[in-house]
């Protein structure tokens, strides 16, 4: 049965949406968007050197996401966060399509990349796939009551002997490994939208952190399949259309929410 | 109460720069086990900076702090600021980061009068229901230690007395030491065993009769006491230059 390319495809949806959903929803809390955005970029820059250097590509991403987080993380108070993401986000997006450029014959294979190849995922990467988001929803479900007090107030944490500096490691970490899944799924432009749309969309219907979190999930495989479907269908790229799966139930679930607010009760 | 107990936490000499400028500077302090220490000052005079280097949020640059052993410290923050994005109900808070019984949970939340709002989400909160939410969740720690920044920031009249009122309660009945910040001199002066008067350094300190007749205080805060008098509080130096201020004066404009 896992021979059969859609059904494949379908598994890597899923297992990114479920490695997004734990992530995804401090990402929002925490207004990481950008941050997710400029890991992803960086990501790119893993690519190229796993393609010149013949490295395998998930821990070449990965080792790429952790040296910009650090980069981001020692040079936090001296310039403004916003600036600095802006300088290493594009700085290694450019850097990464340059070097890419350099070795031969993958020029064309650039786009897979950019925005992700999800009917060519093999066995080996599905596995990849369900390993990093089951690490990813293992080491926030070991930190998640730290985490959501430091996100609340880094004091009352420290108060309560917690150190949010090594538990924005523990998201730093967690947003390395969705990357590298989710390059070859949706690829390097688009990882940061499955973060973010899926969380935001999920947000009224939730009424504590935990059920975001299910709620995301949920919103986030319907939209990889609902995407996955439309892409046989009208024969459109897979992982923008992904996207646009999940950008139409934010706009299903945003409107509905308005409507009901907006009657008299 | 004296100060006679244990003393929780001790500062020596501490300094603590921010991204390379001076904002505290040479500060002896202890408080001890039981009393009430109020910390007042100007805006910008690093009261909130020497909150956060007691709990350890921020290292010293200088100098050193000691904790007792097992010392349990609670925080309560200015306000908490809570991203919309983020569901989160009275009950859920009051579990974090621990897990606690819902009957413990339900006895705090009817002694900080929000009884039955456990479902609640904190966003619907008044800032006074806040408040209390906030100080609820902080003795649900059992502290030796409790630490308020501005607590009543935003509050009214009534509203910061009766704050008070419950701060000095928990204090008799708990035996916790309270550290706070406060604008509001007049009832945080009637409330504390020891004043500390800062600005970058310690001005003056005390017990609340001492200070108040103390020629550094009546410098400080022109002699009337009370809120008002904070406008009229003018350094005739400023520590720009990080140089050590002792014997210099202070205007007095009152």
């Amino acid at each position: 049965m896992l021979d059969d390319f859609m059904l494949r495809a379908a598994l890597a949806a899923i297992g990114l949406a479920m490695a997004c959903a734990p992530l995804g929803c401090f990402v929002v809390w925490r207004r990481m968007a950008y941050y997710g955005d400029a890991t992803a970029h960086a990501a790119l820059l893993g690519v190229a050197l796993s393609l010149a250097l013949a490295l395998p590509l998930f821990p070449a991403v990965i080792v790429v996401a952790l040296v910009m987080a650090a980069i981001v993380a020692g040079l936090a108070g001296r310039q403004s966060v916003d600036t600095m993401l802006g300088v290493l986000s594009h700085g290694a997006l450019a850097a990464g399509m340059v070097a890419v450029s350099f070795v031969q014959g993958v020029r064309t294979d650039l786009s897979a990349y950019l925005f992700g190849d999800i009917l060519s995922v093999t066995g080996t990467d599905l596995a990849l796939i369900w390993g990093g988001a089951g690490t990813v929803a293992a080491l926030i479900a070991w930190r998640w009551p730290a985490l959501l007090l430091s996100t609340l107030s880094p004091e009352m944490a420290v108060a309560d002997r917690i150190r949010p500096r090594a538990e924005q490691w523990v998201l730093n970490i967690a947003l390395a490994l969705v990357v590298a899944a989710g390059i070859r799924i949706v690829g390097a432009l688009l990882v940061s939208a499955m973060l973010i749309i899926p969380a935001a969309a999920a947000r009224p219907l939730a009424r504590s952190p935990e059920a975001m979190v299910a709620a995301t999930a949920l919103i986030g495989s319907a939209a990889g399949l609902l995407g996955l479907g439309a892409a046989f269908r009208l024969d459109t790229p897979t992982g923008p259309t992904i996207v646009c799966a999940a950008v139409a139930i934010f706009a299903a679930v945003t409107t509905l929410g308005l409507a009901i607010r907006r009657r008299p009760a | 109460m004296t100060p006679q107990g244990e003393p929780l936490v001790t500062l020596a000499g501490v300094s603590v720069a921010l991204g390379g400028q001076s904002i505290l500077t040479g500060i002896d302090l202890a408080i001890r086990r039981g009393e009430i220490v109020t910390v007042v000052g100007p805006n910008g005079s690093g009261k909130t900076t020497l909150m956060r280097t007691i709990i350890g949020a921020v290292a010293p640059t200088a100098g050193r702090i000691a904790r007792a052993p097992g010392l349990r410290l609670s925080y309560v923050p200015q306000r908490l600021a809570i991203d919309p994005t983020m569901p989160m109900t009275v009950a859920r808070f009051m579990n974090l980061p621990r897990r606690r019984d819902a009957a413990v949970v339900a006895a705090a939340l009817d002694r900080a009068g929000l009884a039955g709002l456990q479902a609640r989400p904190l966003s619907a909160l008044s800032g006074g229901q806040m408040q209390r939410a906030l100080l609820a969740r902080a003795l649900l720690n059992d502290p030796d230690l409790l630490i308020l920044d501005e607590g009543t920031a935003g509050l009214d009249q009534p509203g910061v007395a009766s704050f008070y009122e419950r701060i000095e309660q928990v204090n008799r009945d708990t035996g916790c030491a309270v550290l706070m910040v406060s604008h509001d001199l007049q009832v945080v002066m009637r409330a504390s065993d020891h004043v500390i008067c800062l600005n970058g350094h310690i001005c003056c300190e005390g017990t609340p009769e001492s200070v108040s007749l103390s020629p550094a205080y009546l410098g400080l805060f022109g002699g009337a006491g009370g809120a008002l008098a904070l406008y009229r509080h003018r350094h005739t130096h400023s520590h720009d230059d990080g140089q050590p201020c002792a014997g210099h004066g202070h205007e007095d404009t009152a």
